[in-house]
């Protein structure tokens, strides 16, 4: 395997994290939509403690994609310009929201905060989901990598389908997550219920969105590609299953085993270009016109391989001290 | 005005902004954590239950100040491949490694450690809540290390080689041991100690002024945090010092443009104020100290000193016809304010370590100094000024260049970038920043208004 492929997998492991733990953060953001104050403070308590730490998964996948692939990370963001300075403005939003929500007592400074959270979690859900599908199906990219398009070539009906799949996927993994994480049984009843409503339809766009793809990318030369979505879909309809069954831990298992699927089909689709050209295939950038020097990527390497297994040692303690269900009073 | 201009300013505007909490961050997470091993070795109930509340007291402005720092610095990461997209091609083999080194020693450290943290009172034992805000601390300031390994590259150039019009890392270990990076490092580490330190004193003497019920704690925290700024304040001119003088090697222009020095003289003498006439490299009038600027950087009364004219020849003879004089009288009063800044700060911390060590009954009693302190957060704003025109030297004084030497400004900005684009993107970044200004500063005096510092239990 040249150190190109070991990278490719490494940004693939990083973006996976990033979506699994990040996709129940964004979905319980989300969640809290329409509730009650007392209901909102014990969602956001179950992240409370794990959302920053989450979070730093986006920004390692950023920093490990300029560092391996330079030209993947300056074309990608240069390309989303707009949608990330959007993205970036409800991430600051949601950010300070977590901090300073709690810290008057007022009904309405609460309220104003979780407006933030929401709208700080469903925009970069939609974004995500707009580029991770722009990459796939293609951007006016020229031969020198510069992108030569604007805004509104990111957004079309396909995109914004894969924006919406996101923000439902991750609003069902959030769900799932609360199911876990909660203790009153009022709450996890209505959360079963209306996780029955909202997993079908997570479920339903999210074929949608694969029948999409197949028409609009070139996932169906890749045959790999296309069993890894199927699969990821038949994983979620049973996550869809578990949460109507009651088996909450089965049912979150389920969500992250299919965001992760989800995250390595679209990858395997790619391979082994990280974002297609529309113009002319040869201008698409690849892991191997991207990437940095073979010197460079070697010491990442080493330094990924060490670091990420300790991260992930201290963070699953995290989880662990604080594994038990929140409780109204808290 | 065009995207290069405007992605300038935005630039200098988001990394100015992320660089007022920076600091705060970095030497307020050691203060924290001090206090906390000053509480977790406390005896009596009394003294712990006050000690306690203490430490939550600074933590939550710790935390505030923290918030904002981490958005703004998401900001910062996106900025390079959204408006630089050129450096980053050029720049990406070295300085993505140390960007990505950053997340995966610090930024994942210390974002973990703080969630720990602060809901984990009541489940881990006090030596080991400790400990986590210790690598809290520990991460910050790790975090600051890395990323001024990269910035240094920019400003001195090592370990590189250039292939197929791109710089190549040679060796992360020289990257690493860049000369430049212990002045940077050591200067910006001081300078963290001395903001967040004086912040401390600020809030204290504001506490003692105006709550009763709390003076005898902030008393004692006052003397503690005055200790803290002095070896701050020390640190950041000793350290300071040493890179100016080592910058008459590494960077020799930057030097001389903060001290208006145009011709080479030997011995220099020091400009104590000068009327800068950029246009034709000269000073229209100065007052000058013989000797001094010799002996500040050859610890010695003989020594040649370059100046910028001579060296604007020399850059043209190595890199081509162009202007490489950064923007001297912007240098020259950005140096004198931080150095400025910086002696009083020191000078105010010594009077107020001398009352709070000294003179405790005093403090209370006598209504003209409680008027002193109360006037105190007038001042706040010292050390972020200092901070704010320290970069702007750093950063100014490295123009036309952005990384010096290899690639010029120009030459990084995004190509595919309209000005209208960046236009809007400017002005909603300082919009939201303004706001959050307001939001943070507001939260964070309400609450130290409305906090006691007590035996009561809550
Ligand atoms: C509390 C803040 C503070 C204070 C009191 C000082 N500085 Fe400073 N200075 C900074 C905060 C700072 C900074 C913002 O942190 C900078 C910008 C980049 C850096 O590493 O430090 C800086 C940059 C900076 C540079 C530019 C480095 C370069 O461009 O390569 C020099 C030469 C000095 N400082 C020297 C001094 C001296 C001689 C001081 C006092 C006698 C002093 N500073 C006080
Ligand atoms: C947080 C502290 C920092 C502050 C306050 C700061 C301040 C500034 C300022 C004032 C400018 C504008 C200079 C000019 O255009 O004349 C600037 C430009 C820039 N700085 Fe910094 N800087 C900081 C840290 C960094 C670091 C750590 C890096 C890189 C690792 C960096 C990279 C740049 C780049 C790429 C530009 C834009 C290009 C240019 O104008 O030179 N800065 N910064
Ligand atoms: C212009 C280059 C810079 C970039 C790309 C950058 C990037 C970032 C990012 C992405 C974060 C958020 C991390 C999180 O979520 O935990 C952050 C926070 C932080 N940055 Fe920066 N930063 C820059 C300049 C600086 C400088 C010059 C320093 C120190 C001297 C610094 C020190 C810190 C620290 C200590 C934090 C922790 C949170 C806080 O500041 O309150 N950064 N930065």
């Amino acid at each position: 395997m040249d150190l190109n492929l070991v990278w490719f997998v490494l940004i693939i492991v990083l973006f996976t994290g990033f979506f699994i733990l990040e996709g129940f953060d964004y979905g319980v953001g989300m969640l809290i939509l329409g509730r009650h104050e007392s209901e909102r403070t014990q969602f956001i308590r179950t992240i409370g403690p794990v959302w920053h730490g989450n979070s730093v998964w986006m920004i390692t996948a950023g920093g490990a994609a300029f560092a391996a692939f330079p030209h993947f990370y300056a074309t990608l963001f240069s390309a989303a310009y707009m949608a990330l300075f959007l993205m970036l403005i409800a991430l600051i939003l949601r950010g300070v929201a977590f901090e300073l929500r709690g810290k008057f007592g007022g009904s309405d400074w609460k309220l104003l905060w979780d407006g933030a959270i929401v709208f700080g979690s469903l925009l970069p859900a939609f974004l995500w989901g707009v580029a991770i599908s722009n990459l796939l199906r293609g951007l006016p990219i020229d031969a020198q990598m510069h992108y030569a398009g604007n805004f509104f070539n990111l957004l079309s009906p396909y995109t914004i389908l894969g924006g919406l799949t996101f923000v439902l996927l991750f609003a069902f993994h959030g769900l799932t997550f609360l199911t876990i994480k909660l203790a009153d049984e009022r709450l996890l009843l209505d959360l079963k219920r209306k996780g029955k409503c909202l997993g079908f339809i997570a479920w339903l766009v999210y074929v949608l969105f694969i029948v999409a793809s197949m028409y609009e990318t070139d996932v169906l030369s890749k045959s790999v590609g296309v069993i890894i979505f199927a699969a990821a879909a038949g994983v979620f309809s049973a996550g869809w299953d578990f949460v109507r069954e009651g088996r909450q831990k089965s049912s979150f298992v389920a969500t992250t085993v299919s965001i992760a699927m989800t995250t390595v089909a679209f990858f395997v689709a790619l391979f082994p270009r990280l974002m297609v050209s529309s113009l002319a295939p040869e201008w698409s950038v690849t892991i191997y016109n991207a990437a940095s020097t073979p010197d460079t990527l070697f010491i990442m390497t080493i330094a990924a391989v060490i670091l990420v297994p300790i991260v992930l040692c201290y963070q699953y303690w995290t989880y662990k001290t604080f594994s038990d269900r929140i409780k109204p009073a808290d | 005005m065009d995207a290069l201009i405007l992605s300038r300013l935005q630039f200098a505007i988001t990394t100015v902004y992320h660089f007022l909490f920076v600091p705060v961050t970095l030497g307020l997470s050691i203060f924290v954590a001090l206090l906390e091993t000053w509480y977790v070795n406390s005896g009596s109930y009394e003294e712990r239950i006050k000690l306690k509340k203490l430490v939550k007291f600074f933590g939550t402005i710790f935390l505030i100040n923290f918030a904002m720092g981490v958005v703004t610095g998401i900001v910062q990461e996106f900025h390079f491949g959204m408006n630089w997209s050129e450096y980053s091609r050029f720049m990406g083999d070295i300085f993505g490694a140390p960007l990505a080194l950053e997340a995966l020693t610090a930024f994942f450290l210390e974002s973990t450690f703080i969630g720990i943290w602060i809901f984990g009172w009541d489940r881990l034992s006090e030596k080991c809540h400790c400990l986590c805000i210790w690598l809290v601390a520990f991460g910050s300031n790790l975090s600051a290390f890395w990323i001024l390994v990269a910035n240094s590259f920019m400003q001195h150039p090592v370990a590189y080689e250039i292939q197929d019009g791109r710089a190549v890392m040679t060796s992360l270990f020289d990257l690493v041991t860049n000369r430049y990076v212990l002045g940077e490092y050591t200067h910006a580490f001081f300078a963290g100690m001395t903001t967040a330190g004086f912040l401390v004193i600020v809030v204290c003497a504001w506490k003692i002024a105006t709550d009763e019920v709390s003076r005898e704690m902030f008393i004692r925290t006052l003397r503690r945090a005055a200790l803290y700024t002095l070896l701050g304040t020390m640190g950041v001119m000793g350290s300071g010092h040493m890179h100016a003088q080592y910058l008459a090697k590494g960077n020799p222009m930057k030097l001389a443009a903060f001290e208006a020095l145009w011709e080479t003289e030997d011995p220099a003498p020091f400009a104590v104020i000068a009327d800068i006439n950029q246009a034709e490299g000269r000073n229209d009038y100065e007052v000058t100290v013989p000797y001094l600027f010799t002996f500040m950087v050859h610890n010695s009364f003989s020594g040649e000193v370059k100046g910028i004219n001579d060296l604007q020849r020399e850059a043209v003879e190595k890199y081509g016809p162009g202007n490489y004089i950064p923007d001297v009288r912007g240098m020259f009063w950005s140096f004198r304010i931080m150095v400025g800044t910086g002696m009083l700060m020191l000078g105010i911390t010594f009077l107020i370590g001398i009352l709070a060590f000294f003179c405790e009954k005093k403090l209370m009693e006598i209504n003209c100094l409680r008027c002193v302190m109360k006037c105190l957060p007038v001042l706040l704003p010292l050390p972020f000024i200092a901070n704010s025109v320290g970069w702007y030297i750093m950063e100014a004084g490295r123009q036309p260049w952005i990384v010096v030497g290899l690639q010029k400004t120009a030459n990084a900005v995004s190509p595919n970038l309209s000005s209208g684009e960046v236009w809007l993107t400017l002005i909603g970044f300082t919009a939201i920043y303004l706001l959050l200004a307001v939001v943070a500063v507001f939260t964070a005096v309400s609450f130290i208004n409305r906090t006691k510092i007590t035996e009561e239990v809550e």
